[in-house]
């Protein structure tokens, strides 16, 4: 794990590049990666979160800049220009069932191929995958996902790198550190190591690369 | 009493103490001011919460305490937070007891829609499809036509939400259920006759030949 500053670390990522991001309609989201990503002008991200917020908060950001041309997320529905750049073509979007959406990143950083879900049987989230049927009951299999990059909000990191989050803000946090050949964190207090303790870390230091410096 | 406070005064009813319980957003998310007396149950927020309290005071919000429309909460005595994965972990693994649901439309079957309207509205199914496909027990809580059209249709015109038939549909005019996968009339709301719910429904509809009014 290396610390960094806000600005080399989003000078890591290149044009193109896919995102994982943190939050929860922008709860738990790292805004000053985002912030920062605005400001370097990335272009032509793909973006793997829940949601795209809403305009002026999180990814909402990143939609209003323009920066994204696809997105896979699980609701759009509270940001009016995602679904206006998802309608003028300018951004690709798949939506995916929460749970699936999850799942899939799970087991893109848990060594798996895929999952079995029995959510969307037999709905449009079925078109093109397969069907397959276990003790009886059919699953659809999702297969896994995983970024270049994770950019992951912490409520606490300690200097070596371990993770502890806060009530909702944890969200798809913890999930897709383990997914992304780079982890960047930011965290509202970096603290001494010993402050989280070993049984309260959730996500462990050796999965993050870099760990942003606050201000 | 209007439309959207019988319907979740009614299904506030369906709770149990012990429950854990999912509310959609809309009228769902009224059923939790009517949770009867001396009936403890724990509200899932999907984004991670379990134990959602009422919105707090002014000044006590918290920007990491939020429900799943990103709105401030507060957190109850026993509460429990968690990633994602276990949310939906939760909902789809047999821990979840009931969901309360809002509906665009619900078949003679029992089959619910209510993610999209294809050309119109399309936000994404959020955690719609796991929580119909994996509570045990789907509750509907919809107004029961939309703009004088009936919502409890033959066939879904709209994209079905799971194949899985929800359990109750709870509306200001009627409580349906759908057992031998028919569309049935359980109760009728103060003031309205099983003949007004039939002329606001176009599945057909078994009416029994007694019908009871909800007690609110």
């Amino acid at each position: 794990m290396k610390t960094i500053s806000l600005k080399d670390a989003v000078a890591l990522i290149p044009d193109a590049a896919s995102l994982m991001i943190g939050g929860f309609m922008a709860v738990g989201t790292p805004e000053r990666v985002v912030d920062e990503l605005v400001r370097q002008g990335k272009r032509n991200l793909t973006v793997i979160a829940n949601d795209t917020a809403m305009p002026g908060r999180g990814i909402g950001k990143l939609v209003s800049a323009g920066l994204i041309s696809r997105t896979i997320a699980s609701h759009i529905g509270l940001n009016p220009e995602t679904q206006q750049q998802m309608i003028n073509g300018k951004m690709a979007v798949e939506l995916v069932p929460q749970g699936t959406l999850i799942e899939r990143i799970r087991a893109g950083g848990f060594g798996l191929g895929g999952i079995l879900t029995p959510t969307g049987v037999g709905t449009v989230v079925e078109e093109g995958k397969q069907r397959l049927e276990v003790d009886g009951k059919s699953y659809l299999l999702e297969t896994a996902l995983r970024a270049d990059f994770a950019l992951v909000h912490a409520f606490l990191a300690d200097y070596l790198g371990n993770l502890s989050y806060a009530l909702t803000a944890r969200n798809f946090n913890p999930v897709i550190a383990m997914a992304a050949d780079t982890v960047v964190v930011t965290a509202d207090h970096i603290v001494p190591v010993g402050v989280i303790a070993p049984d309260h870390v959730v996500t462990p230091a050796p999965v993050v690369d870099y760990l942003v410096a606050n201000e | 009493m209007d439309a959207q406070t019988v319907i979740a005064k009614r299904i506030a009813q369906e709770l149990r103490s012990g429950m854990l319980v999912n509310l959609g957003i809309g009228i769902p998310t009224l059923v939790a001011n009517h949770v009867p007396e001396g009936v403890g149950v724990f509200f899932q927020s999907e984004n991670g919460l379990i134990g959602t309290g009422p919105i707090p005071e002014e000044g006590m919000a918290h920007p990491t305490l939020t429900d799943a429309a990103g709105h401030p909460v507060s957190a109850l005595p026993g509460a429990s937070t968690f990633d994602s994965a276990t949310s939906f972990g939760l909902i789809r693994g047999g821990h979840l007891d009931m969901t309360v649901l809002g509906g665009l439309q619900v078949d003679a079957k029992g089959r619910l829609a209510n993610w999209m309207i294809p050309g119109k509205m399309v936000p994404g199914m959020g955690g719609a499809m796991d929580l119909v496909s994996g509570a045990k027990r789907v509750v509907v809580a919809m107004q029961h036509t939309a703009k004088g059209r009936p919502k409890i249709v033959k066939e879904c015109s709209l994209p079905l939400t799971s194949l899985r038939q929800v359990d109750l549909v709870v509306t200001e005019l009627a409580v349906i259920a759908f057992p031998g996968n028919r569309a049935t009339l359980l109760e009728t709301a103060p003031g309205v006759t099983a003949k007004d719910v039939v002329a606001s429904t176009e599945a057909e509809l078994v009416v029994p030949d007694h019908v009871p009014e909800m007690s609110l």
